[in-house]
Protein backbone atom coordinates (compact mmCIF):
# COMPACT_ATOMS: atom_id res chain seq x y z
CA UNK A 1 0.00 0.00 0.00
CA UNK A 2 1.11 3.52 -0.89
CA UNK A 3 1.38 5.78 2.05
CA UNK A 4 2.04 8.64 -0.58
CA UNK A 5 -1.41 10.55 -1.62
CA UNK A 6 -0.40 10.00 -5.55
CA UNK A 7 -2.22 12.67 -7.60
CA UNK A 8 -4.48 9.81 -9.35
CA UNK A 9 -7.82 10.66 -11.10
CA UNK A 10 -8.88 10.64 -14.57
CA UNK A 11 -7.27 13.49 -16.87
CA UNK A 12 -10.20 15.46 -16.79
CA UNK A 13 -9.85 15.33 -13.15
CA UNK A 14 -6.16 15.97 -13.04
CA UNK A 15 -6.42 19.26 -15.14
CA UNK A 16 -9.32 20.17 -13.56
CA UNK A 17 -7.34 20.45 -10.08
CA UNK A 18 -4.44 21.56 -11.84
CA UNK A 19 -5.72 24.74 -13.45
CA UNK A 20 -7.47 24.98 -9.96
CA UNK A 21 -4.40 24.83 -8.42
CA UNK A 22 -2.55 27.42 -10.69
CA UNK A 23 -5.31 29.74 -10.64
CA UNK A 24 -5.08 29.87 -7.08
CA UNK A 25 -0.95 30.54 -7.25
CA UNK A 26 -0.69 32.55 -10.42
CA UNK A 27 0.02 36.14 -8.61
CA UNK A 28 2.64 34.18 -6.61
CA UNK A 29 4.38 32.50 -9.47
CA UNK A 30 4.24 36.09 -11.71
CA UNK A 31 5.69 38.13 -8.66
CA UNK A 32 8.64 35.15 -8.06
CA UNK A 33 8.93 35.15 -12.83
CA UNK A 34 9.36 38.72 -12.17
CA UNK A 35 11.99 38.97 -9.59
CA UNK A 36 14.10 36.11 -11.05
CA UNK A 37 13.76 37.65 -14.91
CA UNK A 38 13.64 41.21 -13.62
CA UNK A 39 11.26 42.50 -16.70
CA UNK A 40 7.57 41.91 -17.15
CA UNK A 41 7.30 40.46 -20.98
CA UNK A 42 9.79 37.56 -19.98
CA UNK A 43 7.86 37.13 -16.70
CA UNK A 44 5.11 36.56 -18.72
CA UNK A 45 6.56 33.96 -21.20
CA UNK A 46 8.46 32.52 -17.78
CA UNK A 47 4.93 31.45 -16.17
CA UNK A 48 2.77 30.92 -19.41
CA UNK A 49 5.87 28.45 -20.38
CA UNK A 50 5.42 27.11 -16.75
CA UNK A 51 1.34 26.53 -17.17
CA UNK A 52 1.92 24.64 -20.30
CA UNK A 53 4.31 22.07 -18.71
CA UNK A 54 2.35 21.94 -15.71
CA UNK A 55 -0.96 20.96 -17.31
CA UNK A 56 1.38 18.30 -19.49
CA UNK A 57 2.89 17.12 -16.89
CA UNK A 58 0.27 16.73 -14.00
CA UNK A 59 0.09 13.30 -14.07
CA UNK A 60 3.62 12.72 -12.93
CA UNK A 61 3.25 14.70 -10.35
CA UNK A 62 3.38 12.42 -7.00
CA UNK A 63 1.39 13.73 -4.06
CA UNK A 64 -1.17 16.81 -4.89
CA UNK A 65 0.04 18.35 -1.30
CA UNK A 66 3.19 18.57 -3.13
CA UNK A 67 1.71 20.33 -5.85
CA UNK A 68 2.81 24.14 -5.24
CA UNK A 69 6.45 22.68 -4.71
CA UNK A 70 6.36 21.37 -7.97
CA UNK A 71 4.62 23.95 -9.64
CA UNK A 72 7.61 26.42 -8.37
CA UNK A 73 10.20 23.73 -9.45
CA UNK A 74 9.19 24.04 -12.79
CA UNK A 75 9.26 27.55 -12.88
CA UNK A 76 12.85 28.02 -11.96
CA UNK A 77 13.74 24.60 -14.61
CA UNK A 78 12.07 26.46 -17.62
CA UNK A 79 14.15 30.01 -16.11
CA UNK A 80 17.00 27.80 -16.30
CA UNK A 81 16.62 26.33 -19.14
CA UNK A 82 15.33 30.11 -21.15
CA UNK A 83 18.11 31.52 -19.80
CA UNK A 84 20.69 29.06 -21.42
CA UNK A 85 18.76 29.85 -24.69
CA UNK A 86 18.80 33.46 -25.04
CA UNK A 87 22.33 33.66 -23.50
CA UNK A 88 24.91 34.18 -26.24
CA UNK A 89 27.62 32.17 -23.99
CA UNK A 90 25.45 29.86 -21.64
CA UNK A 91 28.22 28.58 -19.72
CA UNK A 92 28.56 32.46 -18.15
CA UNK A 93 24.50 31.85 -16.89
CA UNK A 94 24.93 28.24 -16.16
CA UNK A 95 28.07 29.70 -14.12
CA UNK A 96 25.89 32.34 -12.70
CA UNK A 97 23.46 29.85 -11.39
CA UNK A 98 25.23 27.08 -9.96
CA UNK A 99 28.39 29.29 -8.25
CA UNK A 100 27.93 31.31 -5.45
CA UNK A 101 31.38 33.00 -6.29
CA UNK A 102 33.66 34.41 -4.06
CA UNK A 103 33.63 34.30 -0.64
CA UNK A 104 32.31 36.96 0.91
CA UNK A 105 30.63 38.82 3.82
CA UNK A 106 27.70 37.51 5.23
CA UNK A 107 27.44 39.46 8.25
CA UNK A 108 26.51 43.06 7.10
CA UNK A 109 23.88 44.12 8.88
CA UNK A 110 21.73 47.67 8.19
CA UNK A 111 20.44 47.92 11.76
CA UNK A 112 24.26 48.20 12.96
CA UNK A 113 24.36 51.36 10.49
CA UNK A 114 20.59 53.11 11.12
CA UNK A 115 20.64 52.18 14.97
CA UNK A 116 21.82 55.38 17.04
CA UNK A 117 20.86 53.88 20.60
CA UNK A 118 22.20 57.73 22.21
CA UNK A 119 19.39 59.35 19.67
CA UNK A 120 16.36 57.77 21.00
CA UNK A 121 15.47 60.61 22.68
CA UNK A 122 14.47 62.58 19.29
CA UNK A 123 14.56 60.09 16.33
CA UNK A 124 15.01 56.60 15.15
CA UNK A 125 16.68 56.11 12.27
CA UNK A 126 15.71 52.59 11.47
CA UNK A 127 12.20 52.74 11.60
CA UNK A 128 12.24 56.08 9.56
CA UNK A 129 13.99 54.20 7.37
CA UNK A 130 11.41 51.58 6.87
CA UNK A 131 8.47 54.00 6.70
CA UNK A 132 10.54 56.11 3.93
CA UNK A 133 11.60 52.74 2.01
CA UNK A 134 9.64 52.60 -1.61
CA UNK A 135 8.54 49.28 -2.66
CA UNK A 136 9.76 50.29 -6.11
CA UNK A 137 13.35 50.70 -4.08
CA UNK A 138 12.72 47.35 -2.69
CA UNK A 139 12.14 45.88 -6.22
CA UNK A 140 15.42 47.43 -7.36
CA UNK A 141 17.78 46.49 -4.93
CA UNK A 142 16.51 42.49 -4.99
CA UNK A 143 16.57 42.85 -8.44
CA UNK A 144 20.19 44.31 -8.33
CA UNK A 145 21.14 40.62 -6.82
CA UNK A 146 22.84 37.63 -8.35
CA UNK A 147 20.77 34.95 -9.60
CA UNK A 148 21.77 32.58 -6.86
CA UNK A 149 20.83 34.81 -3.81
CA UNK A 150 17.77 36.35 -5.60
CA UNK A 151 16.18 32.85 -6.15
CA UNK A 152 16.64 32.14 -2.53
CA UNK A 153 15.49 35.35 -1.34
CA UNK A 154 12.35 35.24 -3.75
CA UNK A 155 11.72 31.83 -1.92
CA UNK A 156 12.37 32.27 1.07
CA UNK A 157 11.52 36.00 2.20
CA UNK A 158 8.89 36.38 -0.69
CA UNK A 159 7.25 33.05 -1.14
CA UNK A 160 7.74 31.57 2.30
CA UNK A 161 9.22 28.46 1.36
CA UNK A 162 11.40 26.18 4.15
CA UNK A 163 15.29 25.70 3.24
CA UNK A 164 14.55 21.78 2.96
CA UNK A 165 11.67 23.37 0.36
CA UNK A 166 14.20 25.39 -1.74
CA UNK A 167 16.55 22.59 -1.31
CA UNK A 168 14.75 20.27 -2.91
CA UNK A 169 13.17 23.17 -5.69
CA UNK A 170 16.67 23.80 -6.50
CA UNK A 171 18.22 20.49 -6.27
CA UNK A 172 20.94 21.85 -3.84
CA UNK A 173 22.19 20.86 -0.27
CA UNK A 174 20.03 22.50 2.62
CA UNK A 175 23.55 24.04 3.55
CA UNK A 176 24.14 25.93 0.57
CA UNK A 177 20.22 27.31 1.16
CA UNK A 178 21.49 28.45 4.22
CA UNK A 179 24.55 30.44 3.24
CA UNK A 180 23.06 32.24 -0.07
CA UNK A 181 20.16 33.47 1.83
CA UNK A 182 23.03 34.54 4.42
CA UNK A 183 25.09 35.75 1.91
CA UNK A 184 21.97 37.18 -0.06
CA UNK A 185 20.67 38.88 2.86
CA UNK A 186 24.28 40.67 3.55
CA UNK A 187 24.22 41.75 0.01
CA UNK A 188 20.58 43.25 -0.22
CA UNK A 189 21.14 44.76 3.43
CA UNK A 190 24.35 46.66 1.63
CA UNK A 191 22.64 47.53 -0.91
CA UNK A 192 19.50 49.48 0.63
CA UNK A 193 22.49 51.02 3.37
CA UNK A 194 23.78 52.54 0.17
CA UNK A 195 20.35 53.72 -0.80
CA UNK A 196 19.59 55.38 2.83
CA UNK A 197 23.20 57.26 2.02
CA UNK A 198 21.60 58.55 -1.36
CA UNK A 199 18.49 59.33 -0.15
CA UNK A 200 19.53 61.03 3.56
CA UNK A 201 18.21 58.44 5.76
CA UNK A 202 21.85 57.74 7.14
CA UNK A 203 22.67 59.07 10.03
CA UNK A 204 24.71 61.67 10.07
CA UNK A 205 23.70 62.46 6.17
CA UNK A 206 21.74 65.97 5.03
CA UNK A 207 18.55 64.75 4.01
CA UNK A 208 17.68 66.10 0.22
CA UNK A 209 15.84 69.39 0.12
CA UNK A 210 12.20 68.72 -0.36
CA UNK A 211 8.56 70.18 0.64
CA UNK A 212 7.81 68.05 3.14
CA UNK A 213 9.70 69.71 6.39
CA UNK B 1 15.25 24.07 36.80
CA UNK B 2 15.21 25.07 33.34
CA UNK B 3 17.51 23.81 30.64
CA UNK B 4 17.20 27.04 28.69
CA UNK B 5 20.88 28.54 28.55
CA UNK B 6 21.46 31.82 28.49
CA UNK B 7 23.43 33.54 25.72
CA UNK B 8 24.95 36.29 24.88
CA UNK B 9 23.84 39.20 22.50
CA UNK B 10 26.41 38.18 19.71
CA UNK B 11 24.81 34.40 19.68
CA UNK B 12 21.87 35.68 19.63
CA UNK B 13 22.67 37.59 16.52
CA UNK B 14 24.58 35.18 14.66
CA UNK B 15 21.15 32.75 15.01
CA UNK B 16 18.78 35.63 14.44
CA UNK B 17 17.69 35.38 10.55
CA UNK B 18 17.55 31.42 10.89
CA UNK B 19 15.46 32.18 13.80
CA UNK B 20 12.44 34.61 12.12
CA UNK B 21 12.77 31.76 9.28
CA UNK B 22 11.68 29.18 12.27
CA UNK B 23 15.07 26.98 11.22
CA UNK B 24 16.99 26.78 14.24
CA UNK B 25 17.26 24.15 16.49
CA UNK B 26 14.27 24.08 18.99
CA UNK B 27 16.42 24.32 21.88
CA UNK B 28 18.14 27.80 20.36
CA UNK B 29 15.07 29.01 19.52
CA UNK B 30 14.01 29.01 23.31
CA UNK B 31 17.28 30.56 23.99
CA UNK B 32 16.85 33.40 21.54
CA UNK B 33 13.22 33.52 22.59
CA UNK B 34 14.74 34.08 26.35
CA UNK B 35 17.52 36.64 25.50
CA UNK B 36 14.60 38.74 23.24
CA UNK B 37 12.84 39.31 26.41
CA UNK B 38 15.59 39.94 28.68
CA UNK B 39 17.32 42.22 26.03
CA UNK B 40 16.19 45.65 24.74
CA UNK B 41 18.54 46.04 21.99
CA UNK B 42 18.28 42.34 20.05
CA UNK B 43 14.47 42.79 20.53
CA UNK B 44 14.70 46.07 18.71
CA UNK B 45 16.65 44.47 16.20
CA UNK B 46 14.67 41.72 16.24
CA UNK B 47 11.20 44.33 15.51
CA UNK B 48 13.62 45.83 12.47
CA UNK B 49 14.72 42.55 10.64
CA UNK B 50 10.77 41.48 10.80
CA UNK B 51 9.63 44.51 9.73
CA UNK B 52 11.88 44.65 6.59
CA UNK B 53 11.29 41.38 5.36
CA UNK B 54 7.53 41.83 5.73
CA UNK B 55 8.27 44.29 3.19
CA UNK B 56 10.44 41.90 1.19
CA UNK B 57 7.63 39.80 1.31
CA UNK B 58 5.05 42.21 0.03
CA UNK B 59 7.27 43.04 -3.00
CA UNK B 60 5.83 39.40 -4.12
CA UNK B 61 2.28 40.36 -4.08
CA UNK B 62 2.26 41.22 -8.00
CA UNK B 63 -1.26 42.18 -9.63
CA UNK B 64 -1.12 39.49 -12.47
CA UNK B 65 -1.73 41.55 -15.88
CA UNK B 66 -5.01 41.28 -18.19
CA UNK B 67 -2.23 40.29 -20.84
CA UNK B 68 -1.13 37.11 -18.47
CA UNK B 69 -4.68 36.00 -17.65
CA UNK B 70 -5.77 35.87 -21.12
CA UNK B 71 -3.19 33.35 -21.86
CA UNK B 72 -3.77 31.28 -19.32
CA UNK B 73 -7.22 31.32 -20.18
CA UNK B 74 -6.47 30.11 -23.46
CA UNK B 75 -3.90 27.43 -22.23
CA UNK B 76 -6.89 26.66 -20.11
CA UNK B 77 -9.50 26.21 -22.85
CA UNK B 78 -7.55 25.48 -25.50
CA UNK B 79 -5.51 21.93 -24.43
CA UNK B 80 -9.20 20.40 -22.77
CA UNK B 81 -8.62 16.74 -22.68
CA UNK B 82 -11.40 14.97 -21.62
Amino acid sequence: MSFKTRASGSPADLRAFCEAEIGAVLDRLYGTALRLTRNRADAEDLVADTVVKALDNIQGLQDRNCFRGWIFRILYNTFKSNCRKKSARPEDCLSSLQRDGAEGDDTFRLFDKLHQPFLLWWGNHEQEFLDRLEIEDLCKAIDALPDNFRIVIALSGIEGFSYQEIAETLEIPVGTVRSRLARGRSILQKSLWDYAQTVGLAPGHARPQGNDS
Amino acid sequence: MSKIKAISCEEAIRHLLEYLDHECENHTHEEIDRHLSACQACYSRMEFEKRLRSQIKNTGGQLVPDSLKNRIDKLFSGGSKD
